[in-house]
């Protein structure tokens, strides 16, 4: 069978940190758009400036993947907060729309800099161990564990946000801006803060990507795949909560998976496509929330 | 003579090419209960944005407390102790009640900001002000559960909740009892001897003249008349434009 | 490399013709997003649909594209109708944040986009025309005639919905819908049927802008992302809702991505347009006719 070819360690490895790093990506985008209301189409851009600042790293000094990580998320905060800087002011729909246009720009700019390989892509060599603590572990399986390690943060951080007085902020200006803005909420500022955030752990969950992979290009960087994903899985999982792109990613990632083998790599797109529309339509508050309105439901009988 | 808390001093704005207000002059003392009326349309909402900051003024300015709200944004002008209460309410509707009274609690008070109050000093908090607008009872329910006139007193209690030295209330009325009339003016009246100046826009004629010291009257962007409320109302100007039909 | 007075002038005409072009492609845009306030991100991803009917058709059947798309006018006016509808039902009414509808048009983008690779393949596709291929030449002018005869007919398109909006009850009707949709509803007009009939003929532009877009170049369906930002920029340049602005919007963009593509490469053209849109939304995002 097919199937049983890929069920080793390995592939067990590779899989599971693509779905770790869309939980990382859809819990970074729900920052700004599930609590803030401010929908952002260019995570590409802010997942492949890590990756890229990663690219960079190799070829100027070579660091140690924490600190790449770091690099990747402080380069990515600041691109974050220049964009919102720019876009903000704007309403909504036309705010999504900038954000589409600055990552085809930053593209652009980046399939025309040659230091980081240009269009052709730029390789970056990885280890195939490296020593731990003692212990000898395979590259990919280390990889696997930063993954899982920041995904842990992220969505830690997420619900640190959400139960703080900064989370209710946020939801204010998801809800009604003019109100929040009367009620001494300062929305920009807010607004600021979250595009910031959302884009540095975007930076963080892309600075590992050039190692995992072995060789960037920028189409595989900035593949509309992670715009697509970074709003599809929360929107299926439910934007509300920090669970909500947790289990987004994990469901609407492993089935990707699957379909990536089984089928082809294009129609895996397709999933999330009907699966966004479906549940954007039909279940707006995402499968965490209907399994909510369940709980209530059985509370009060 | 007291300095005015507020001064509204030669207020314009246009949109596009139609002039919403025409150098309106407005000044109001501590401790003052105004109440601003006029035909719809006049302006009177277009007059409280720019004072609060939502729109900005074409021309004039605004001052409150000795300074210039000029190029405040709209949340900085509420810390400093501006609160309004919008006429078409506008509540979060993904929060209850009282987590809604809480933002202004967390956000519109700088005070607390330095002694942060704690979760049960806040939650009490909340349930004391909406026990002012009489909706204690419904503190945990979402605001989709509430009907129009409650709404709009949930409007207010959100103004009220964020501590104000001038609240502007914005038609908080409209569509109100006799009874629920009067629990809102004695609440306001309550405020009132709190300290609280008070603007009141209203159509409710009754409650206007019962409860303010003094009376503007805005007609078609400029203010046609300001002076004690009764003799305000006998004006012929005043008659013509908006009482008389 | 030499930068010549024939090499410019050969720029800007390409530039003014290929502006001619995106006219035709942003006046869906300009209904659905000018008018109804609806930012249908999918709107490329229907003209590449488009493209790739014309595509098929013309090479099964061997029709002119341009004929084949007429012919599919009323398909996509009805799809049109359709999703409006779904729209409506879904976000519109509910008054849910627009979060959610942004969140549909792109998932309708993608799932447009990917189904047409899992039909047609990612190889370029291009078509075959008489005028496709010969040019004729004004003194040092070189005028191709697949460039011209797209512009030709994008503008009489564009004429024609003008003349449809500024003449007849329905446009004005879709027009006054844009301003004051409580004025129809006394008027005893129903508004969503308005917006309805809108944003079909919206899509239906879709149809023919395709078969123009597959004779200036051949498409593939990843084509569609480069026109996202193209049809937004000249539709925030030119001042939404504003016919007259869009067309003056789309020839300065027509004309900028030529010149860039000629004195610095092609590989900077999208650029262009997605940096004209921010400088535009930073700096007027009325746009240069907005009402």
């Amino acid at each position: 069978m097919a199937g049983a070819h890929y069920l080793n360690a390995d592939y067990f490895y590779y899989a599971s940190y693509i779905i770790l790093q869309y939980i990382v990506l859809a819990t970074a985008w729900n920052i700004l758009g599930g609590y803030c209301g401010y929908v952002n189409f260019g995570s590409a851009a802010f997942f492949a400036i890590g990756a890229y600042a990663t690219v960079f790293m190799s070829k100027t000094l070579p660091l140690p993947l924490p600190l790449l990580i770091l690099i990747g998320g402080a380069a990515s905060g600041i691109a974050g907060l220049a964009m919102g800087y720019l876009a903000l002011r704007l309403r909504g729909s036309f705010f999504a729309i900038a954000t589409l246009a600055l990552a085809v720009v930053l593209q652009t700019f980046v399939v025309n800099w040659d230091y980081v390989g240009g269009s052709r892509g730029a390789y970056v060599i990885r280890p195939d161990n490296l020593e731990v603590a003692g212990f000898q572990i395979n590259y990919i399986e280390y990889l696997f564990g930063i993954m899982m390690g920041l995904g842990l943060v992220s969505v830690i951080a997420a619900r640190a946000i959400e139960r703080s007085r900064f989370g209710y902020g946020l939801a204010t200006i998801r809800d009604d801006e003019l109100a929040a803005e009367a009620c001494g909420v300062p929305t920009l500022r807010l607004k600021l803060i979250a595009t910031t955030i959302s884009g540095a752990f975007m930076g963080m969950a892309g600075a590992p990507f050039p190692l995992y992979i072995g060789y960037l290009q920028p189409s595989s960087a900035f593949g509309l795949e992670y715009a697509l994903n970074s709003i599809a899985m929360p929107m299926v999982g439910g934007t509300t909560s920090w669970a909500g792109p947790l289990v987004g990613a994990l469901l609407l990632g492993s089935a990707q998976q699957y379909v990536t083998v089984t089928i082809s790599s294009a129609a895996n797109l397709l999933i999330s496509g009907i699966m966004l529309i479906a549940f954007v339509i039909i279940a707006p508050r995402g499968l965490v929330g209907i399994a909510e309105a369940l709980f209530r439901r059985r509370d009060r009988s | 003579m007291t300095a005015p808390l507020l001064h509204v001093n030669g207020v314009t704005k246009r949109f596009g090419g139609f002039t919403a207000l025409d150098r309106v002059e407005l000044a109001i003392t501590p401790g003052e209960r105004l109440g601003l009326i006029g035909p719809n349309g006049s302006g009177k909402s277009t007059l409280v944005n720019c004072i609060c900051g939502t729109l900005r003024n074409d021309g004039g300015n605004v001052r409150f407390a000795g300074e210039t709200l000029d190029g405040l944004a709209a949340h900085e002008r509420t810390r400093r102790g501006l609160a309004r209460s919008f006429q078409l309410p506008r509540p979060f509707h993904s929060m209850s009640l009282a987590e809604n009274v809480r933002i202004p609690l967390l956000y519109a008070v700088p005070s607390r900001e330095a002694k942060p109050l704690e979760r049960d000093e806040l939650q009490a908090r909340c349930i004391e002000v909406l026990n002012m607008v009489g909706l204690a009872h419904k503190s945990r329910r979402m605001t989709r559960d509430l009907t129009q006139v409650e709404m709009r007193k949930l409007e207010l209690a959100r103004a009220i909740a964020a501590e104000p030295k001038l609240l502007i209330a914005d038609e908080a009325m409209a569509g109100l009892s006799h009874s629920e009339v009067d629990e809102i003016l004695s609440l306001l009246f309550k405020l009132n001897e709190q300290g609280i100046t008070i603007i009141l826009i209203e159509h409710i004629m009754s409650a206007v003249m019962r409860f303010s010291t003094r009376l503007a009257v805005l007609v078609s962007g400029k203010k046609i008349a300001d002076g004690k409320s009764d003799e305000v109302v006998r004006e012929p100007e005043v008659v013509q434009a908006y009482l008389g039909q | 490399m030499d930068i010549t007075y024939d090499l410019l002038i050969n720029a800007i005409v390409g530039g003014l013709l290929l502006g001619g072009f995106y006219a035709a492609v942003t006046a869906g845009v300009s209904i659905s997003f000018g008018m109804l306030d609806i930012v249908n991100i999918a709107h490329p991803a229907f003209i590449i649909l488009g493209s790739y009917i014309a595509f098929f058709v013309s090479s099964s059947i061997g029709i002119d594209p341009i004929i084949a798309s007429i012919v599919m006018l009323p398909v996509f006016y009805v799809l049109g109708l359709l999703i409006y509808q779904i729209y409506y039902l879904s976000f519109e009414r509910r008054g849910q944040e627009s979060l959610r509808g942004l969140a549909f048009f792109f998932g309708l983008l993608f799932i447009t986009e990917v189904a047409l690779i899992l039909s047609f393949g990612v190889d370029y596709r291009y078509v075959e025309a008489a005028y496709i291929g010969p040019s004729f030449h004004l003194g040092v002018v070189e005028v191709p005639l697949r460039m011209l005869v797209p512009c030709l007919v994008a503008l009489g398109v564009f004429a024609a919905i003008e003349l449809f909006i500024s003449r007849t009850f329905t446009g004005r009707a879709i027009l006054a819908v844009s301003q004051d949709p409580l004025a129809l509803k006394l008027l005893a007009i129903d508004p969503i049927r308005i917006k309805r009939i809108a944003f079909g003929i919206s899509i239906a532009t879709a149809a023919i802008a395709g078969a123009l877009l597959i004779i200036i170049q051949p498409v593939e369906p990843s084509v569609d992302r480069e026109y996202v930002g193209r049809v937004f920029a000249i539709c925030v340049l030119g001042g939404l809702g504003s016919m007259a602005g869009t067309l003056i919007a789309a020839m300065l963009l027509g004309v900028a991505e030529s010149l860039t593509s000629t004195l610095y490469g092609p590989s900077w053209s999208p650029a262009v347009s997605f940096g004209f849109l921010l400088i535009t939304l930073a700096v007027r995002p009325a746009g240069l006719l907005g009402r």
